[in-house]
């Protein structure tokens, strides 16, 4: 079932225009550039709390960022990019990495625990899948927008499943994110379970869709789903280093950031693109290098 | 009014008026939580949660991020073993963590036994383990208001011990200080009421016991009162009904012991599980047994 073009629509990235594209696109270029600093810190020894990268995963919070503007956000470790998809401060997110209490969460919560009240995202407390309840109770007070983000492990925690079906019951304004990986560390679902995030959502009667990590066809279930809350998108998706640090087993199981290039291209917007890359390049590593410096 | 009745106005003027949240498990049964829980509507305020425990505990959390001040009332608190996790490691930390406070009223409801296993102790303990979330045990109206109004003042999590024993309650209970007295015992939540009447039966054996009444758990103040009573007395003891020994008590036990000169007891729940049968229960110390608890350690010194 996992696959590069899992429940992919022919031609969907037509049915945006350029600017919502190459918007969505240097969101993307963003956090992997981000991320890969952050490889680089890490493995230079600059960075000494533990890191969890979402690099190979970028398309999935800068799709939705592009269609859910202004949720609250409530995500758990692998979080660097919802935060930066979402506009939270660069700089800010670089100092918390780095530990220093300048960064968005004072240092408290290192890479796992992100949190800005700039952009309203609540930080994690490391036990996993707590922020789906935590998000179900958040939307209950409020009735505003919410984006509850789990992966495929959190997602099987018993109280996730307790409040996907009190959110149904409430008709809560929630868009339930599964970034689903394929691993639990390196253990992976089916080795876990036997059934299906999605399935579990539709029986408690939210409108779900299982996809891959395609962000024209995650950016059209979102702008689908934004009217019919809550709603569930299990999107399959390639951690490409480790669950924890920076490490690599073997090639990835396809490349995104690749397979987002070539469909520019398709679509004439090679030179743009290309431009976006070098400018968001440059950009991410003047305020490493600028922070790093501060050391 | 009695403690259920203050409690029931408390809640009612907080959802009307403060915009507040009140919500838990099975609120509108039979009872409404012993009299406790106003008869009001979901679009009032009152929210009838499904019977996930776990996941009603984050639900809980979440409504306090949003800085609705929830009242989360878990009717048994050996519930609390399932309900507590995500307020334990998400509402007492934010604060520390990330700067946004997470006020959450906890309606923790004890009874003394009769359902074995299903509501045993050990919940005080639970929660006085983490820090960021204050324990209090009130058991008379005033007491009651006084803690509703230190949750209003602050924005701390804060874990309310109820007993259903309070709810009729209509009065307040006083310390009691004697001259020269043999010993001076510290009683928490229902053990309170088992105190008074355990010392009505010593003083008859010419045993004069101080009675100090403890409210607030945690943060614990070791009061000059407290250390005057026991330095007077022979000995101290604390007791305590829906714990276990190895827990709160002892650590209560120390903070007093570091400040007075006279050996402290504990008295709590059996280290055992408790059954269903009369004679497997594991109830808080009747007043039968602080008595004998008593005269055992004076006649011991």
């Amino acid at each position: 079932m996992r696959s590069k073009d899992f429940g992919y629509i022919s031609n969907i990235s037509k049915s945006f225009t350029e600017n919502e594209t190459l918007e969505m696109f240097e969101k993307i270029c963003t956090c992997r550039n981000f991320e890969l600093q952050v490889k680089i810190a890490f493995d230079s020894g600059k960075i000494k709390s533990p890191i969890y990268l979402s690099y190979g995963m970028e398309s999935i919070p800068c799709a939705i960022s592009a269609i859910y503007k202004k949720p609250a956000i409530f995500a758990q470790h692998r979080g660097h990019s919802f935060y930066l998809a979402n506009n939270g401060d660069i700089t800010a997110l670089i100092d918390e990495l780095l530990g220093k209490s300048t960064g968005c969460a004072r240092g408290m919560g290192g890479s796992a625990s992100i949190h800005s009240e700039a952009i309203k995202m609540f930080g994690h407390d490391g036990h996993m899948g707590t922020q789906i309840p935590i998000a179900t109770g958040y939307a209950l007070a409020t009735r505003k927008n919410t984006l509850a983000v789990m992966g495929d492990a959190s997602g099987e925690e018993d109280y996730v499943l307790g409040a996907l079906g009190y959110a149904a019951t409430k008709k809560l304004p929630i868009l339930f994110v599964c970034t689903d990986n394929n691993l639990s560390i390196l253990t992976d679902v089916k080795t876990r379970r036997s059934w299906k995030m999605s399935d579990v959502a539709q029986s408690f009667g939210i409108p779900s869709v299982e996809i891959t990590d395609d962000p024209w066809l995650i950016m059209h279930h979102t702008k689908m789903f934004m009217q019919n809350l809550p709603a569930f998108i299990n999107i399959h998706s390639v951690r490409i280093l480790w669950h924890s640090g920076t490490g690599q087993d073997g090639a990835p199981e396809w490349d995104r950031y690749a397979l987002i290039k070539e469909e520019l291209t398709r679509l004439g917007f090679e030179k743009k693109a290309e431009e976006i890359e070098t400018r968001t390049k440059e950009y991410i590593d003047k305020l490493w290098e600028q922070q790093l410096n501060k050391i | 009014m009695t403690v259920a009745e203050t409690i029931k106005k408390i809640t009612r003027e907080h959802l009307l008026k403060n915009k507040g949240l009140a919500l838990g498990q099975c609120l509108t049964a039979v009872g409404w939580v012993g009299g406790t829980v106003p008869e009001l509507k979901q679009e009032e305020g009152l929210v009838e949660l499904s019977m996930a425990d776990v996941a009603g505990g984050g639900i809980a959390v979440g409504i306090a991020l949003a800085q609705r001040r929830p009242i989360y009332i878990v009717r048994y608190q050996g519930f609390q073993w399932y309900n507590a996790p995500m307020i334990i490691n998400y509402a007492a930390k934010s604060k520390d963590m990330w700067g946004i406070p997470c006020p959450i009223f906890i309606r923790s409801i004890a009874m003394d036994g009769g359902i074995g296993p299903v509501a045993s102790g050990s919940h005080h303990s639970m929660y006085s383990r983490m820090p960021g979330v204050p324990i209090c045990a009130p058991m008379t109206p005033k007491e009651y208001v006084a803690a509703w109004e230190y949750f209003m003042s602050h924005d701390d999590p804060l874990y309310v011990s109820e007993h259903r024993r309070s709810f009729a309650i209509d009065y307040e209970i006083d310390d009691s200080i004697q001259e020269n007295p043999d010993i001076t015992i510290l009683a928490i939540s229902s053990t309170r009421l088992n105190a008074i009447d355990a010392i009505k039966t010593l003083e008859q054996e010419n045993i004069k016991c101080n009675l100090i009444h403890l409210f607030w758990l945690k943060p614990f103040e070791v009061t000059e009162k407290i250390i005057n009573a026991i330095n007077k007395s022979k000995c101290g003891a604390l007791i305590l009904d829906g714990d276990f020994e190895n827990g709160i008590l002892k650590s209560l036990a120390y903070d007093i012991s570091q400040n007075v000169t006279k050996p402290i007891s504990i008295l709590g729940l059996e280290e055992r599980s408790a059954g269903f049968a009369p004679q497997c229960d594991n109830l808080p110390p009747s007043a039968v047994k602080i008595c004998n608890r008593i005269k055992t350690l004076i006649k011991n010194i």
